[in-house]
């Protein structure tokens, strides 16, 4: 498809059904349609029938456009947000194992308390760090631990909520009225 | 009320309206069929092979426009019917599936004829359902008939455990399905349609570009009317044929890869090009970038996925074909109170002559020949004998092109073939699904020699279950399409390609209980058709035809609609045609 748009990461928010099958439904549907997701985690919402899905999927307007309306057409997905331009907090948690030989260990623990982290288990040859923060605070402190030798890194992908009042949970009162959206590219989307 | 989940099934595909079900039994169902022995009013027709009952299903679906449904045991008849699903959500079709599985405490277990069904269809559905709880079973039913139905129509199935058909459960069928999750929008945007409406009024090359949706929708009563309100000449897809009448003035018959020149023409010149229930398929559009070049795009679909996937669409109406051609309809009524600009009705003269010299120049031609039977005019004497009128399935290859292009359309919901997922076999047991839904009416299957060995054994279940299906096998001794492929784009290096007369398709209908008629002269196709179309049981008629005939016009895969190939290739067509190819 013809566009000048340039390929980019987006936060998709995905609201589903809380039940079984639906998180292969929905990574199906990214392999089938050769769509890729760089990171995904799931969680149960305010209301335990609702699950949230966030994902960071990379494509340009066309391919989120259309990798949001594929997540809208399964039958469990009852809402989908692309937070990437909205005002919005996002946090990953990674668990970093470093080499932690006697001339580094003050550095490292300087590190770790520059950048609010935490050491969480010691040996004489290691620490492991939890640290969490956006992708950039994170990647700033992969890059500072590097030197010192990584030994493994475990990412929960990243998690995101949008700022201010609005909610993004499904209220809890009972079906709501559809509304005829403003912008007509978005008829036929569950509200 | 208690009773069984055998029986809960039964009760509600009743209350659901359903006459027949299309199905084959085994372990993982034998409760389902216990059940059924002594229960009153559903008809089951039994197939000899899986597919078949979803194919079945999908051509009793498509000519009714109710939900056809098939029943099939777990395993390997799941792994089977994928196909027939497939080929529904491609097309759109509704149908609802059941299917058998291993009680519940051994799923998982590699029981004996397990498979992970529900895992397996749920690319290949438009939902799926594995029932875990004897409960949930008919709130699960009511879903599946509303889901298939709804939106834009598709096949569901629901995976049913042994022990829950046996278990007895309490039972009420759901008046309603509801489903926060799945609200189709039906009403389009009536700002948007205003916008179409005054594009389309103002356009001087207008063209409706019209596909199965408007099947689905039922909307071909809009359909005529907002052509002949706009005076637009209006070209179908493979899948909308019969939506709109093919002797109709404005008609510019099918477009695409086997399309007319006249209605390919048309679309690369329109400025104004509305697609009505069609999702602009690879095999319409060839090279995106070349299709409709000079046209503001309006698209009317239901499903917005539709909308903007393979091309850039600039006026986009989500919502049912019929409520939107209807209001489309009022709106260009109004449209058309003030003055048109002189410029647009010169325009109009201007576009109806040049569409007219087209379609005079360039029509759908063939050689005559007075020795060997070309297909084409099978076709058209066909066309000519049933007065356009009779149900037509296909199969899948060079038949299924010129049933398309040489049969006279009339009505919607006469027409079956496997559009999206182009399934060989298709069409025999789709028409008995059709002639199941439609008894005494004439329902005919075009096939290959190729495509129909895909599922002749159903010619059992015509036998037996007094479904008069008519077939026509236009027989070429070998799969025609792809020898055409490897003629014009291969150079010629035929290969996997000869059926060399084998089996005798006389012999076999009659090893069947059917009867078989073979002609291969010209002078006898007339008369054969119509001892055919006399004969009370089902018939196979094999048509022995020139095995070089090549479907044409044609666009090579990867070409430009415009680079149409009209007749049969020389030397430098063909190396043209080996330079754009760019894949099957």
């Amino acid at each position: 498809m013809q566009n000048g748009n340039e390929p980019r990461k987006h936060t998709v928010a995905v609201l589903v059904e809380n039940k079984f099958g639906v998180l292969s439904r929905v990574v199906g549907l990214f392999s089938a349609r050769g769509y890729n997701i760089e990171s995904l985690s799931v969680g149960e919402t305010l209301d335990p029938s609702v699950s949230r899905m966030t994902m960071v999927v990379r494509g340009d307007e066309f391919v989120i456009e259309q990798v949001m309306k594929q997540l809208y057409k399964l039958i469990d997905v009852i809402k989908v947000t692309d937070l990437t331009d909205e005002s919005r907090v996002e946090r990953e948690l990674v668990l970093i194992r470093v080499n932690a030989e006697p001339q580094h260990r003050a550095e490292i623990l300087r590190t770790v308390d520059i950048f609010r982290a935490k050491v969480v288990d010691v040996t004489p040859l290691n620490f492991i760090l939890e640290a969490t923060g956006d992708e950039e605070k994170l990647e700033a402190l992969l890059e500072l631990l590097r030197p010192m030798g990584i030994q493994e890194i475990v990412r929960t992908g990243k998690v995101a909520i949008a700022r201010g009042p609005k909610t993004r949970g499904r209220r809890s009162e009972g079906p709501r009225r559809p509304r005829v959206p403003d912008d007509p590219r978005v008829v036929g989307f569950a509200d | 009320m208690k009773m069984s989940g055998a029986l809960i099934l039964l009760e509600c595909l009743k209350r659901e309206g359903v006459e027949v079900i299309f199905g084959l039994p085994g372990g993982a169902v034998l409760p389902i069929y216990d059940a059924l022995y002594d229960f009153k009013g559903l008809r089951h027709i039994l197939v000899r092979q899986e597919a078949a009952a979803g194919h079945a299903a999908e051509g009793y679906a498509r000519t009714t426009g109710k939900v056809g449904v098939c029943l099939v045991t777990s395993g390997p008849a799941a792994t089977n019917l994928v196909t027939a699903l497939q080929d529904a959500l491609m097309d759109s079709i509704p149908i609802v599936a059941f299917t058998g599985q291993v009680p519940t405490h051994l799923i998982g277990n590699d029981a004996f004829q397990e498979a992970d069904n529900v895992g397996i269809t749920r690319s290949a559905t438009k939902h799926n359902y594995l029932v875990k709880d004897g409960r949930d079973l008919a709130p699960i039913i009511k879903e599946a008939f509303h889901i298939a139905s709804t939106g834009r129509p598709g096949p569901v199935h629901v995976d049913l455990p042994k022990d829950i058909l046996v278990k007895e459960w309490g039972f009420s069928y759901p008046d309603s399905a509801h489903l926060r999750s799945y609200n189709p929008t039906y009403e389009g945007h009536p700002g948007q349609i205003k916008k179409a409406a005054r594009s389309l009024v103002r356009a001087k090359q207008p063209v409706l570009y019209v596909g199965g949706g408007v099947i689905s929708a039922d909307a071909s009563p809009e359909l005529v009317e907002l052509a002949e309100l706009t005076q637009a000449p209006l070209t179908q897809t493979l899948m909308g044929l019969g939506a709109f009448p093919m002797a109709h003035p404005l008609s510019l018959d099918m477009l695409g890869m086997h399309g007319a020149y006249y209605a390919n023409m048309a679309v690369h010149h329109a400025d104004c090009l509305v697609a009505i229930g069609a999702r602009f398929d690879d095999r319409v559009t060839g090279r995106v970038d070349a299709f409709a070049p000079h046209a503001e795009i309006i698209h009317i679909d239901i499903d917005p996925s539709s909308i903007s996937k393979n091309i850039q669409v600039h006026v986009p109406i989500v919502g049912d074909c019929k409520r939107v051609l209807a209001k489309l309809v009022e709106a260009v009524r109004e449209e058309l109170r003030e003055d048109v600009p002189s410029a647009v009705a010169e325009g109009r003269r201007q576009w109806a002559a040049q569409i007219a010299a087209w379609k005079h120049d360039y029509p759908l031609r063939y050689d005559w020949n007075d020795e060997v039977i070309k297909p084409q005019y099978v076709m058209q004497e066909l066309s000519n004998v049933t007065n356009g009128e009779a149900f037509m399935v296909t199969g899948v290859g060079q038949h299924q092109m010129w049933a398309a292009q040489y049969y006279r359309f009339k009505h919607p919901r006469r027409w079956c073939t496997s559009g999206g997922l182009g399934t060989m076999g298709y069409g025999l047991p789709t028409a008995m699904g059709v002639q199941a839904a439609h008894p005494g009416q004439l329902v005919i299957n075009v096939d290959g020699d190729g495509s129909f060995a895909m599922n002749s054994q159903e010619l059992a279940t015509c036998f037996v279950e007094g479904l008069p299906v008519k077939t026509v096998i236009i027989n070429n001794s070998g799969h025609g399409m792809v020898r055409q492929w490897q003629r014009i784009i291969y150079k010629e290096r035929y290969c996997a390609i000869d059926l060399p007369g084998i089996p005798d398709w006389v012999k076999l209908a009659e090893a069947y209980g059917c009867v078989g008629i073979r002609v291969s002269k010209p002078s006898e196709v007339i008369p054969a058709l119509e001892k055919m179309i006399a004969t009370p049981a089902p018939v196979v008629l094999d048509v022995c035809v020139d095995k070089d005939e090549c479907v044409f016009p044609m666009v090579p895969a990867g070409g430009a609609n415009t680079d149409m190939i009209l007749t049969a290739p020389t030397r430098e067509v063909r190396e043209k045609a080996a330079k754009s190819q760019t894949g099957f």
